[in-house]
């Protein structure tokens, strides 16, 4: 498929733009000297990706990744950046390695390595267009998925008494 | 006039056991319950959790002789399965095979175990961890039943393992002293490594077979299978290096004399029925793949001179050893010697008739050795001496032990080591050639020896004068009632199998579904006996000569101090040394370096080893290299795995990001791989 | 819109991802790159589950659990993250070597 053809789909413009901010995004949060900026930058990755969800007609997930991600994941990274006295000051010799080449490398090689695969995969094969099926996504939880959702909320559970028991200050 | 011939009966007369068959998975799974039982409500019973562990044992020794009886009148050979999990056209099988062969072991291990475990409660009065010890050696029983009954190789293997863990707790039972947490590390190890010849070996029969249960691996080798043919060689090596481990065989026997740092009631039961035989078992279970023309018949030649060196090296160590459990320590050593070359001589029947007698006189001299170290509180023969007539009893019994285990016409060991002799003798002339005519020269020199040293344990103990310092005093009736029993089965064990006349033995043995494609004797080859029996008389007439005189001095030890050979034997050839230098250190260290070695290298190391072995077993049988071959093989084994450990120990940086790189590289790879492939 | 779009866009991020986990010597910013791999890897989940137009929406329903499982890892990771931080005042993940020889 041309590049002229692939554009010519209004959809595919806006995808486009949002992979454009996402990519530029998720770029910042691994570059930034500003660790507050990295965390904002990783909202605005999230909700492009929440967008790229809405396109595909997941408009659940999507406001999952809202509510969860942007709502309470990045506040919880922003108390955590705050309790560990993260640099906030520009000051790339402590935030970063030394061997950024070597990580370069490795992640282009994986990049390169999952789009030669996927492409060899699917080629040009068209995506349907997205329904909204928050309903269906209600029935099948409580029904064929209900086992590893009851497992899921245990493992929540857990991890909240876990993070309690972790960061609680000894009682002595 | 040897009278021998090819023995190839099979199939026939073969009933499938009936209820008594269909419930035999009661065997291993009633002691393996009782250990649990002992473990959580041990303490609070009466007698501190020993009636159970009793109980398992008399339920495992009249269910095992009540099989035996059955299978004297009628062959027996039943197999039962439960499928516990099935994976692609895997299926994972937990069974329970009632032939000659697991029958024989059941009752072995019953009977023995029994006696046994009645003397330990005895034994091991006022020991502060006796509800423990008794869980232990439950399973230690337990784990031996579980390694006999199974019917495929992969639960063979888990009856290995759990047999090597107990075997580890019980020999640092008395873990308050280093030396014996060092002992039961040691035999842990030793196992270990040859446990991946054994796991080795089972993947290659298994995988080739497409099956792992010995039903289809010996109908394979019956039929010929091609493909099972090509990796025979290989795999009956790895499966023989898994069997030399756990039965202690040279170059791997190191850590059975150490295992003596455990309560005596375990070196009894080791030595006699758990443990140590599993190797010989395991052959005998798989004899068919070694014994078939186009299989693992080379494996045979190399099974025949490991057990011929192990026999007659070990034996002679036996002879410089002080302490009453190292003697007999050495003696198991070499009487495994004797059963290893008779299966390398192609003799199912005679190996395991030697198993089978075995198993009684050398338990009874344990508890003996046992009873007489509760007396005295010392291991130590100079400690002993004159302890005739302060323990009539223990004296009685430790002679019929001794006797039996010089091969004294009538006692047990008698007819076992003259069907093995007979054996070899006719392997030379069928196909073993020269080195079977050597080895029948060994085994009839290990004849000798072990009647000396034998000679030389019972002078230096039950003669002379009394030189430690407690007051020894006969054992308690819980103790002696078991040595006269084993007493009783060690000087009758032996007329179960005496050829041309009553051949018991050979039937109960022969009840399998496949045709074993041994020989054994047809009629007593009076010729080999009577050398057999003279070289016996020779060996306890010399020991006489050169202990009963000293008996009563301390001198008594120097006696066979001949110069160079009395510090190569008393240091054990110095192979501890070797193995401590070449082997431990260059691989001791932290923790994670040994982790790291492990998962890289050991199997790098076994297949060096596996080389460097062979390599050094075939110049021994061709040109009779000396203790040089070994030094060398072993060192370069060791330093290579040495020096590749120290090139990959950078590697393990803790440094998780590193790590984490690593991890993507090989996904990477692994999709390069993929696309290249495909 | 095509398929290989999304899984494309999904596979760079999950390779910024990486980048940032091997470059960051930050245990906050590691756990930050983590997201991002984890987002990509829910884009790819989303894409299948609307290309194979799957009856039982599975694609939708495991992205729902990545984010819950995420949410968990989050909350532990960054726990850990604060503990090791206060008993050793740093949490550079270069200086954490435990697992080391």
């Amino acid at each position: 498929m041309q590049f002229t053809d692939w554009i010519a789909d209004a959809r595919n413009i806006v995808f486009l733009v949002i992979a454009l901010a996402m990519v530029g995004a998720a770029v910042m949060v691994v570059t930034s000297r500003n660790v507050i900026h990295a965390a904002l930058m990783l909202v605005v990755a999230l909700a492009g990706s929440a967008a790229l969800f809405l396109m595909l007609g997941a408009e659940f997930v999507a406001w999952t990744m809202v509510l969860v991600y942007i709502g309470a994941v990045v506040v919880l990274f922003l108390f955590g950046i705050m309790i560990t006295r993260a640099p906030t000051k520009a000051d790339p010799v402590r935030l970063d390695h030394k061997h950024r080449w070597p990580a370069l490398l490795v992640a282009l090689g994986t990049f390169a390595a999952m789009a030669t695969v996927t492409t060899l995969a699917f080629e040009d094969a068209a995506l349907p267009d997205g329904v909204a099926r928050a309903g269906d996504i209600g029935d099948v939880l409580f029904d064929r998925f209900v086992i590893p959702f009851e497992v899921v909320s245990f493992v929540l559970l857990a991890a909240l008494i876990g993070g309690i028991v972790l960061a609680r200050k000894d009682p002595e | 006039m040897v009278m021998l011939a090819a023995y190839s009966e099979g199939a026939a007369h073969l009933t499938d056991g009936g209820l008594l068959a269909q419930w035999a998975w009661l065997i291993p799974v009633v002691p393996l319950v009782l250990m649990f039982g002992i473990v959580f409500f041990g303490k609070r019973l009466p007698m501190k959790g020993w009636e159970l562990a009793e109980a398992a044992m008399l339920f495992v020794a009249v269910y095992g002789v009540a099989l035996l009886v059955m299978n004297a009148s009628d062959g027996i050979s039943y197999e039962g399965s439960v499928e516990i999990a099935r994976i692609g056209s895997f299926t994972l099988e937990w069974g329970w095979v009632v032939d000659g062969l697991s029958i024989m072991m059941y009752a072995v291990v019953g009977v023995v175990g029994l006696a046994v475990f009645t003397y330990a409660k005895g034994y091991m009065k006022g020991d502060v961890r006796y509800t423990w010890f008794f869980a232990a050696f439950t399973m230690f029983a337990g784990a031996m039943l579980v390694l006999v009954s199974a019917p495929n190789l992969i639960q063979l293997v888990v009856g290995w393992e759990l047999v090597g863990l107990a075997s580890y707790l019980l020999i640092a039972h008395y873990w308050e002293d280093h030396a014996n947490v060092v002992a039961g590390n040691k035999a842990f190890l030793v196992n270990k490594i040859a446990d991946v010849g054994l796991f080795i070996g089972v993947i290659i029969i298994g995988v080739t077979v497409g099956s792992f249960r010995f039903s289809d691996i010996l109908e394979a080798i019956a039929d010929g299978d091609s493909a099972l043919q090509q990796v025979a060689f290989w795999g009956g090596l790895a499966l023989f290096i898994g069997a030399m481990g756990k039965s202690a065989q040279f170059p791997f026997h190191v850590w059975l004399p150490d295992a003596m740092a455990g309560p005596t009631p375990v070196s009894s039961l080791m030595h006699a029925a758990t443990m140590v035989t599993a190797g010989v078992y395991l052959v005998g279970r798989m004899f068919p793949l070694f014994q078939t023309d186009g299989f693992a018949v080379d494996v045979k030649a190399i099974m025949m001179v490991v057990g011929a060196l192990t026999l007659f090296l070990t034996g002679l160590i036996a002879l410089v050893q002080d302490d009453i459990k190292k003697v007999l320590a050495y003696s198991t050593l070499s009487q495994l010697g004797y059963m290893v070359t008779a299966m390398g001589a192609g003799a199912y029947t005679a190996g395991l008739f030697h198993l089978f007698t075995h198993a009684f006189f050398k338990g009874l001299l344990f508890l003996c050795a046992g009873s007489v170290i509760h007396a005295v509180h010392s291991n130590n023969m100079s400690d002993m001496g004159g302890l005739r007539k302060a323990m009539p009893w223990t004296y009685r019994t430790f002679l019929i032990g001794s006797l039996a285990l010089a091969g004294i016409f009538p006692l047990a060991g008698f007819w076992s080591k003259d069907e093995i002799l007979a054996s070899i003798s006719y392997d030379s002339g069928h196909g073993g050639g020269t080195i079977a005519t050597v080895v029948l020269g060994v085994a009839i020199a290990g004849a000798f020896i072990t009647a000396f040293y034998m000679a030389r344990a019972v002078y230096l103990t039950f003669f002379g004068e009394y030189k430690g310092h407690a007051h020894p005093h006969e054992s308690p009736k819980v103790m002696t009632y078991p040595l006269i029993g084993l007493g009783v089965l060690s000087a009758v064990a032996g007329f179960a199998n005496i050829p041309g006349i009553f051949t018991g033995f050979t039937q109960w043995l022969a009840a399998r579904p496949q045709v074993m494609g041994d020989h054994h004797a047809e009629s007593i080859d009076f010729v080999l006996a009577g050398i057999g029996l003279a070289v016996a008389l020779l060996g306890i007439a010399a020991g006489t000569r050169l202990w009963k005189r000293d008996a009563a001095t301390q001198q008594a030890r120097d006696t066979f101090r001949i110069p160079v050979l009395y510090p190569v034997l008393a240091n054990k050839y110095y192979l501890d040394d070797l193995y401590a230098k070449a082997v431990v250190d260059p691989i001791k260290g932290p923790i994670a370096r040994f982790t790291n070695w492990t998962n890289t290298y050991v199997i790098d190391g076994v297949v060096n080893a596996f080389g460097a072995v062979s390599v050094f077993l075939s110049r021994i049988v061709y040109q009779g290299v000396d203790q040089r071959g070994i030094d060398l093989a072993f060192n370069a084994a060791a330093s290579a795995t040495g020096e590749a450990g120290d090139a990959v120990r950078y590697t393990t940086s803790g440094r998780i990001q590193q790590y984490a790189g690593g991890l993507f590289v090989g996904a990477v790879l692994l999709v390069v791989g993929f696309l290249i492939f495909t | 819109m095509i398929v290989n779009q999304f899984l494309v866009l999904a596979a760079l991020l999950f390779s910024i991802g990486i980048y940032g986990v091997l470059v960051r010597r930050n245990a906050v910013l590691v756990l930050l790159s983590i997201e991002l791999m984890l987002t990509a890897v829910n884009i790819n989940l989303v894409a299948f589950g609307q290309y194979l137009q799957d009856a039982l929406v599975s694609g939708q329903v495991f992205a729902l659990f990545v984010i819950t499982v995420a949410a968990a890892e989050v909350g532990i990771g960054l726990a850990i993250v604060i503990l090791i931080f206060r008993n050793r005042s740093s949490a550079n993940v270069d200086e954490l070597d435990l697992l080391k020889w």
